[in-house]
């Protein structure tokens, strides 16, 4: 398995909305790379005869009777919002022209 | 001891006899821990377990309790037997009327809309709540250094970590700011602070506690779960919060087991309690694995059968946990986005679109270990690692839960200490990650596995006078097991020690109040 390098991290905090300076990239890669290093006998402790578990007690089709419930109020869905307009919640541009 | 402090150190149990019985009002025991949280959470050396004091509400909570007392008729039968009896809360656990942080920046201030289907219960039970406390952000952490509003202090030694992530519910019940906590346990975020504290937490089975109102770190993993100073005590909460919850997809239907009576069961007597091969020995310090022999020479006493089981794949969980846990808490944490809720900042320069300021707010709002577990989940999903990282983790909790089954054959309950040291002082293991990770080591099977973990104090260590714990395990669904071994193996220690082992903890009002020396935990966000 590859190691994470600085170039990976800056990739990854990109992927993830995390701005990071020269700085974070260099000691983030860093400790990074010692806890890969750390887990990665994972990858070697299981043969592919043994089945993935997601959940610890499977449950399944976890239906709810189809009748209307509480929910909240437009106001109530807004307030901790850090803008808002008309019932809505506010964001600025989605698109780099803007 | 003046009455206050007499009042402050009952349990949960006794505390809410003598509320049935008249001798002592809500209101008065209500205050008397707001008092107590005022004398040592504050200031330079104080304890810090609380984020929000709640002051208001609770006395009005505990008023009600007293009249409904008072007036007597159905209304005061139908009380709850933990009526009136106060509770801090999490700060990870959402409420409304209070503020929510999870120990972050990037929520403060932030009000939730709902409560939390355990907050309910407590409210249905009329369990004035205190306030809600400190933990390592978005609970990543073990020794609470990792909040953004400072380190909480441990009881016992004002210079050492309370565990983590949950080291302020713990250290609020071990310096009496409460009788009772809520807590959540992902990797050991329970037990492990309740080990370093001298105090009793315990992660239910997996389902078997609503987690609607849990703000989720990595969903296959969290626990919500009692904190106490009695093993009997925790039981009482779990009752209280535990059961069905429609509003959460993964709560188990299963009726909850009568959880007190276990705890008041009162013998081990053929019980088969299983020593883990793997969770104890090296790497453990010597005054923590010298209690748990003492624990299990008391237990043998006692009439259990002590026997040895092997749990070879063990070894790999800590590291399927450090990607699994990472990958599902990088999915969890994207919400937080400067968009529906928290802060939102703007980048200082370039062009404003959505996605920099999600940079930005990112950037500004989580610390140091949430980044690194976001980047290490981000790598862990990606395409490419998929397989050898997250796949391969998964596969390992397979494996795992096979080790529990085959033990499980051969013990009714599984022992080992809950972490394999005692208290380390503070910042000593900030600087470096993967150390503290391995705190987790003895408590994250469970969490992998799904099955229910109880920790009790086990005395102190020889080589620092500081609390070891002792962790239990049982299959999944039989958490009474706990309860039952605990309080047998709790009484037998207390009259060894010739009481609780909180009693001997340090004067903490005169602690608090002593010498300012360097505050060495705090940290980057502070």
């Amino acid at each position: 398995m590859a190691a994470i390098n600085r170039d990976d991290v800056a990739h990854l905090a990109r992927l993830a909305h995390i701005e990071m300076s020269a700085q974070e990239l260099d000691r983030m890669a860093g400790e990074l790379a010692v806890i890969v290093d750390s887990v990665k006998s994972v990858s070697q402790a299981a043969g592919d005869d043994v089945p993935a578990t997601s959940h610890p007690m499977p449950l399944t089709n976890v239906f709810r009777d189809d009748v209307v419930g509480h929910t909240f109020t437009a106001e109530q869905a807004l307030s901790g919002a850090p803008d808002s307009e008309d019932n809505r919640f506010k964001v600025p541009a989605i698109l780099d022209e803007a | 001891m003046t009455e206050t402090n007499e009042l402050i150190r009952l349990s949960a149990a006794a505390l809410a006899e003598k509320l049935a019985a008249g001798e002592v009002t809500s209101v008065e025991a209500t205050q008397a821990y707001l008092d107590r949280i005022a004398e040592v959470d504050g200031g330079e050396r104080g304890i810090n377990a609380f984020l929000h004091v709640n002051a208001e509400e609770a006395l009005a909570v505990a008023a009600e309790v007293d009249a409904i007392r008072a007036a007597g008729g159905a209304e005061a039968e139908a009380l709850h037997i933990l009526a009136g009896v106060p509770i801090a809360v999490k700060d990870l656990i959402v409420t409304i009327g209070q503020p929510t942080t999870a120990g972050s920046k990037i929520l403060e201030g932030w009000h939730s809309p709902y409560d939390a289907t355990v907050v309910e219960r407590l409210r249905a039970a009329k369990m004035p709540i205190l306030g809600k406390t400190n933990l390592d952000e978005f609970a990543m952490g073990s020794s609470t250094e990792h909040s953004a509003y400072g380190p909480t202090r441990n009881p016992w030694d004002l210079d050492r970590i309370p565990g983590g992530s949950g080291g302020g519910s713990a250290a609020a019940v071990a310096a009496f700011e409460a009788p009772l906590a809520l807590g959540t346990d992902t990797g050991g975020s329970i037990r492990q602070p309740g080990a370093v504290t001298g105090t009793v937490g315990v992660k239910p089975t997996y389902g078997s506690v609503s987690r609607y109102g849990a703000i989720a770190m990595a969903s296959s993993l969290d626990q919500i779960g009692p904190v106490s100073r009695t093993v009997l005590d925790s039981a009482l909460l779990h009752q209280v919060i535990g059961g069905h919850d429609p509003r959460d997809s993964t709560s188990l239907p299963d009726p909850l087991a009568d959880l007190v009576a276990a705890a008041k069961t009162g013998n081990v007597e053929g019980l088969r309690i299983g020593i883990i091969k793997e969770l104890h020995g090296e790497g453990y310090q010597a005054g923590v694995e010298n209690r748990f022999r003492d624990a299990l020479e008391l237990l043998k006493e006692a009439g259990a059968e002590i026997v040895e089981v092997s749990c070879p794949n063990f070894q790999y969980a800590l590291g399927a946990y450090y990607l699994i846990m990472p990958s599902e808490a990088s999915s969890n944490l994207a919400k937080f986005d400067g968009v529906r809720y928290g802060l939102r900042v703007l980048p200082e320069e370039g062009p404003m679109t959505i996605e920099r300021v999600m940079g930005a707010t990112r950037a500004a709002g989580f610390g140091d270990e949430v980044k690194r577990r976001i980047i290490l989940g981000t790598y862990a999903l990606s395409a490419g690692y998929y397989d050898a990282y997250y796949g391969s983790a998964q596969k390992v909790r397979t494996l795992v839960q096979r080790d529990f089954e085959a033990a499980f054959t051969v013990a009714d309950v599984l022992i080992s200490p809950t972490a394999p040291t005692t208290a380390f002082p503070l910042g000593e293991k900030l600087d470096d990650p993967m150390a503290m990770y391995l705190n987790d080591v003895a408590t994250i099977p469970a969490n992998l596995a799904g099955v229910p973990g109880l920790s009790l104090p086990g005395g102190l260590a020889d080589e620092d006078g500081l609390p070891v714990g002792i962790q239990l395990l049982a299959p999944a669904k039989e958490d009474a097991r706990l309860y039952r071994v605990g309080a047998v193996l709790e009484s037998l220690l207390e009259a060894k020690w010739g009481g609780p082992l909180l009693q001997s903890a340090p004067d903490l009002a005169a602690a608090v109040a002593g010498p300012v020396e360097t505050l060495v935990g705090s940290q980057e966000a502070k």
